[in-house]
């Protein structure tokens, strides 16, 4: 582990750090040295144990074996108050805060400046975090309540609580993700100024732009394990991509050639404020259409727009021909819409139901008899799919929160794929699911497509789009910035689109 | 894996066989309580082990069984319904007031179901179009359903109806002492707890329970399904109060004040949760009558109502800290870090 | 950012305002309503009971849950205020308050205990100490009936007098409603309860002592519904065992009405002290403007459902004027 810095003891370091939950090994060697006055990007894929690890540092979860060390004494908490307490600040994607009180209180909330009997002091509390937002640089209003705040805002706050706090480590989990481009340069500059003031930062992210514009060090994981870490003035994306992947990149997808027929799916001018503007394209039978871009672009809210659990203002859909209703959801599926959704856990499964129920539920309506429907008819209509995707469970009624997350994910996909769908839309279709069963849904999406089944496919892992797609749509911001064909498409053509808003075909 | 030819994968249908599935559920532990309860009482109260005893428990529990049907449903989806009582009272009042205008009774019956239907369809609109808490909602229908029931009839109470109907009410299946309510109650018991346990509406009741959100992104019609069911809870409540009306002969509008307690009480003493997405109707039923054996048992030893009332208190309180207890037991085991579950691996790990 | 402040304090002097329209319009139809000594009187003083119930309600409810049995703990501390005078002669007036408030808040503890640490739903809970409270009630009372002979005079008095014109009891209920006022806003642990309300899991991340917090609420609203029996049984005179029956319903339908979110997190005790007194005062004006007081109950229901629609209304473009502010910014 070569380290060019000065310091002495790292502000916080991780040593073989080991965590599994039941069955599923989260981390088997989870390294990290985050040294004062450096902001340290941490890299993986999506399933290499980042999460795991930022939950183990801020006292969430508790490691079963390794070491953490902060400032050199070994530390064990076992709550998120200690991690605070011993002067540890996570900055997660989505911040938790208070909605109904004010920005100064939910700074303050526990701690505030008391007088005499108590009393909170409204004024002292209010000048700290004018104070603060001063330091920062921005300018927020301290009296208005938290709830209707940018998600860029809201990262500011938890910072500012950080600071307030004389957080000696931040941790910004993802902290871009929901950010334009201003913002990001907002954030940059406050995450600078604290680097300078000597604290240690850890910057995670999926942004190679960013991370190479914004830090010093990297470190990268896969698949629970540490791999390598390295001054960043010292390596490049490439190398940094092959250590994140392991592999040559074009092997691991098997992609069969599929015939691409008539067109399928056809969207016009989709409008929603605030989320995406005048999105038109098509989708042909046979084909594999990724939505390529940043986290936060859009690609979610338009496919949920699509299928119809989100509104929008304007635009048509249609599919096969007919017009795909607003906001219906079964009116879509009854067209031959399926939409594999971006959150397995709280949108494509009912984690506290058996695998039989979650993989009929799209289809209960087919499996009645005379308007009944009984276990049997959906134990077999699910061991069927079940048995198709290779689902690793030992019985139909087990509970679909207790399977790994790959299993769980055949389980969504046998539901959408019981109800027999015209075009499919997979979003993030491996994310958090091991190498193996990886490969089995690629397999499996590129069979589909040889069956004539049109695919759209939303991905934020570049080797999956390059991979799998044979047209890559990148969305940026809410707008289709490129239509890249499978032989043009390369990583930088889709991440130069994906970070700029004109882009020139 | 990948490159050999699939394995074929055989599933058990369930992870356990029959009878522990059976014997370990929460309606087997009530309906085992019920049988205990009847035991000792046919030994310990005196006059209890009699047929007529049967007869006053099903005229008595005949509105809360009722109730209990659409109740269980509407909890499975994670509301609640608090107007049932006043819904009863209201249907009452416009029985009695519109039988005392002249109407026959038939008509007036079916006025009163109508009437449920609009109560259950304001509270059915509030909740699902408006988009307001089933709780604070049904607070204030309660109140101003019970207040239209007293404002329409004020203190008086209509005592004049048909004999052939009060009659019905309190008649008997042929030679036995089941009332003729109780086919009633059977037949509606049947009609719900296919609803639920057999059919698509039924399973998108309790994957509205489990995750509305999962429901939704499965095509589950939310909205239409809840508001479904506050207008069967009203409809039924209505029903129970034309029973209620004709049984005791006399409509008022306090009639079954605090009834909603009872139907809560026992759809929670029958296993459905709180928190919605668990339970079943043969549960409830078995809940409702094991509440009303034990009230009459208690009533036949000369136990006064109020005592009832701090064990049906009681019972309510222990059967939901309990099922809370067991729950808390439940995570602990599946998982051996004692991770919450909202934690754990989240999608991307 | 003076707009957003005056917005929040927009729904209590709406309902002062709607409170000031109704004394209003019933004192031109009856002037004795309120220009009259007993008219006046009556105005501050048959409210104050429900106030006492209200903020202890209103507590309850910012932290996110509710409580139903306050109702049956007022009937229960109402008739051990009796009985105390009856069994116990000469004790005391002051030490009859403290046990009931002891009562009151020991009833509240179970209560708390249950939600805290069982971690079942008030709801629930509450339905079943509503119950159960209100049964030991009447196992207690009997058949019996508390009479204001059986009560010293002292203590009746303390029902009927006034000082500076403002009845006593008012002005115990306003000194503990300015208490809580200054408590939920100036300490520390009285903000905790708003953010306990207002995101649970979010208020454990902080390290907040939740389970401590909300104990405290049940026990401060068990405490002052056994105030309010003291005060009950001082106004009235008379306590059987339907005393505070559905009393618990009007405290949450004030605390409602007052702009206490039902999901906790916001609203104050003012509110709900300015929402019982509407309530009240509507339901006693009702038949001065001609409407039989059968109706109460239905004006009551009108009253709730309409403040949750209005919230709801009120909150929409809120969440719209925020996000656009945020946008200008």
């Amino acid at each position: 582990m070569s380290n060019s810095t000065e310091q002495a003891a790292p502000a916080l370091e991780l040593t073989r750090i080991a965590k599994a939950f039941g069955a599923v090994i989260a981390l088997t060697n989870g390294t990290l040295a985050l040294h004062s006055g450096s902001i340290h990007a941490l890299v993986g894929e999506n399933g290499a144990g980042k999460s795991t690890l930022v939950k183990i540092i801020a006292g969430l979860y508790q490691r079963d074996s390794g070491d953490f060390t902060l400032e050199g004494t070994t530390v064990d908490f076992t709550s998120t108050a200690q991690s605070k307490a011993a002067g540890i600040a996570v900055i997660y994607q989505e911040p938790t805060l208070f909605p109904d009180l004010s920005v100064t209180e939910n700074i303050f909330m526990g701690r505030q400046p008391t007088r005499a009997l108590g009393q909170i002091d409204r004024k002292a509390m209010r000048d700290e975090a004018l104070g603060l937002f001063t330091r920062l640089g921005v300018k927020i209003d301290p009296d208005r309540p938290t709830l209707g705040l940018s998600i860029a805002d809201q990262q500011l706050i938890e910072i500012a609580k950080a600071i307030s706090l004389d957080a000696k480590v931040l941790v910004m989990d993802e902290p871009t993700a929901a950010l334009s481009g201003v913002e990001v340069e907002r954030l940059f500059a406050v995450a600078r100024s604290l680097r300078d003031e000597g604290r240690a930062l850890l910057f995670i992210s999926h942004r190679f732009d960013e991370v190479f514009a914004l830090c010093d060090t990297v470190t990268v994981m896969r698949d629970g394990a540490y791999i390598s870490t390295s001054p960043i003035s010292e390596t490049t994306v490439e190398q940094i991509v092959r250590q994140m992947v392991g592999r040559d990149v074009s092997s691991l997808f098997p992609k069969t050639e599929a015939t691409i027929g008539e067109e399928v799916l056809v969207v016009e001018g989709l409008t929603q404020p605030g989320e995406f503007h005048d999105v038109s394209f098509s989708v042909r039978s046979g084909e594999i259409v990724a939505l390529a871009g940043l986290v936060g672009a859009g690609r979610s809210e338009i496919a949920r727009a699509i299928f119809g659990v989100d509104p929008y203002k304007s635009g048509t859909v249609t599919l096969g021909g007919k017009r795909v209703p607003k906001r219906n959801p079964a009116g879509a599926m009854a067209l031959g819409l399926a939409l594999v959704p971006e959150d397995r856990r709280k949108q494509g499964l009912v984690l506290d139901s058996s695998v039989a129920r979650n993989a009929t539920l799209a289809i209960r309506n087919t499996l009645t008899k005379f308007g009944l429907i009984t276990n049997r008819a959906e134990n077999s209509a699910a061991r069927v799919w079940a048995s198709r995707l290779e689902v690793k469970t030992a019985a139909l009624d087990t509970e679909a929160g207790t399977l790994s997350g790959g299993n769980q994910q055949k389980v969504v996909l046998a539901k959408w794929l019981a109800t027999n769908p015209t075009l499919l839309i997979v979003d993030e279709p491996t994310r958090g699911i091991d190498v193996g069963t990886k490969a089995e849904v690629h397999r499996l999406l590129s069979e589909l497509a040889g069956q004539g089944l049109a695919i759209i496919m939303i991905s934020s892992e570049l080797p999956e789009v390059l991979g799998m797609a044979d047209r890559v749509l990148v969305v940026h911001e809410g707008r289709i910035t490129a239509e890249i064909e499978r032989a043009d498409a390369t990583a930088e053509s889709v991440m130069f689109a994906a970070t700029h808003a004109e882009v020139a075909s | 894996m990948t490159t050999q030819a699939p394995v074929a994968r055989t599933y058990r249908d369930y992870g356990q066989p029959l009878w522990r599935r059976l014997l370990i559920s929460r309606a087997s532990a009530v309906i085992g309580a019920l049988l205990i309860v009847i035991v000792v009482s046919s030994f310990s109260v005196k006059a209890f082990a009699k047929p007529i005893t049967m007869t006053y428990l099903f005229l008595d529990i005949a509105p809360i069984l009722l109730i209990a049907l659409p109740m269980t449903l509407i909890i499975i989806t994670g509301e609640i319904d608090l107007s049932v009582a006043s819904v009863v009272g209201l249907s009452s009042v416009t029985l009695g007031v519109l039988h005392q205008g002249g109407m026959p009774i038939e008509g007036a019956a079916v006025v009163a179901l109508i009437v449920g239907l609009l109560c259950g369809a304001l509270n059915g609109f509030l909740i699902t179009i408006v988009g307001l808490p089933s709780l604070a909602v049904t607070i204030g229908t309660l109140a101003l359903y019970r207040g239209l029931a007293v404002g329409l009839l004020g203190t008086t109470a209509v005592t004049e109806f048909t004999e052939f109907w009060t009659d019905l009410a309190k008649s008997k299946i042929g030679d036995t002492a089941i009332p003729s309510v109780v086919i009633l109650i059977v037949v509606l018991a049947i009609v719900f707890a296919i609803l639920l346990h057999f059919t698509p509406f039924g399973r998108g009741v309790y994957a509205i329970g489990l995750s509305p959100e999962a429901a939704r992104f499965s095509g589950v019609r939310v909205e239409r399904t809840k508001f479904i069911l506050f207008l069967l809870s009203g409809v039924i409540s209505a029903l129970a109060g034309i029973y209620y009306t004709l049984r005791f002969g006399s409509a008022r509008g306090d009639n079954a004040t605090g009834l909603e307690l009872s139907v809560i009480a026992a759809v929670l003493l029958g296993g459905v949760s709180i928190f919605g997405g668990r339970g079943n109707l043969p549960g409830v039923l078995a809940g409702a009558l094991l509440i009303g054996t034990l009230a009459s048992a208690l009533r036949l030893a000369n136990v006064t109502s109020d005592v009832i009332n701090v064990i049906t208190g009681t019972l309510l309180i222990a059967s939901v800290v309990g099922t809370s207890f067991l729950a808390w037991l439940r995570t602990r085991r599946a998982r051996p870090g004692g991770v919450p579950r909202e934690s754990l691996a989240s999608a991307k790990s | 950012m003076r707009v957003v402040g005056n917005f929040f304090k927009a729904r209590e002097t709406g309902i002062l305002l709607a409170l000031v329209l109704v004394v209003v319009v019933a004192t031109v139809k009856n002037p004795s309503f309120l220009f009259s000594p007993d008219g006046f009187r009556d105005l501050l003083l048959t409210p104050s009971i429900l106030l006492l119930l209200a903020v202890g309600q209103a507590i309850v409810i910012i932290t996110r849950n509710v409580d139903l049995s306050v109702g049956s703990i007022l009937g229960l501390t109402a008739y051990l205020t009796g009985r105390l005078f009856i069994d116990v002669p000469g004790i005391p007036i002051p030490l009859v308050f403290l046990a009931s408030i002891a009562f009151g808040a020991a009833l509240g503890l179970i209560n708390g205990a249950l939600v805290a640490f069982a971690k079942v739903p008030a709801l629930v809970i509450t339905l079943g100490t509503l119950y159960a409270y209100r049964g030991i009630n009447v196992l207690w009372t009997g058949s019996d009936r508390i009479n204001s002979s059986d009560m010293p005079k002292d203590f009746l008095a303390l029902g009927t007098s006034s000082f500076l014109y403002i009845p006593l009891l008012t002005i115990i209920a306003l000194i503990v409603l300015v208490i809580a006022g200054w408590f939920l806003y100036t300490q520390r642990a009285g903000r905790e309860l708003y953010a306990i309300g207002s995101d649970p899991a979010a208020a454990n991340l902080y390290g907040l002592k939740v389970t401590q917090r909300v104990l405290v609420a049940f026990i401060v609203s068990g405490a002052l519904a056994g105030l309010a029996g003291v005060l009950y049984a001082a106004r009235y005179g008379t306590v059987n065992s339907q005393a505070g029956v559905n009393l618990e319903l009007q405290a949450v339908g004030a605390a409602v009405i007052g702009g206490v979110a039902i999901f906790g997190g916001s609203g104050t005790v003012w509110g709900a002290a300015v929402g019982a007194f509407l309530l009240v005062t509507i339901n006693r004006a009702l038949p001065i403007i001609g409407v039989q007081d059968f109706w109460q109950r239905a004006v009551v229901g009108v009253l709730i459902i309409g403040a949750i629609v209005l919230d709801r209304v009120l909150a929409l473009r809120q969440a719209r004027k925020l996000m656009e502010m945020r946008d200008d910014s």
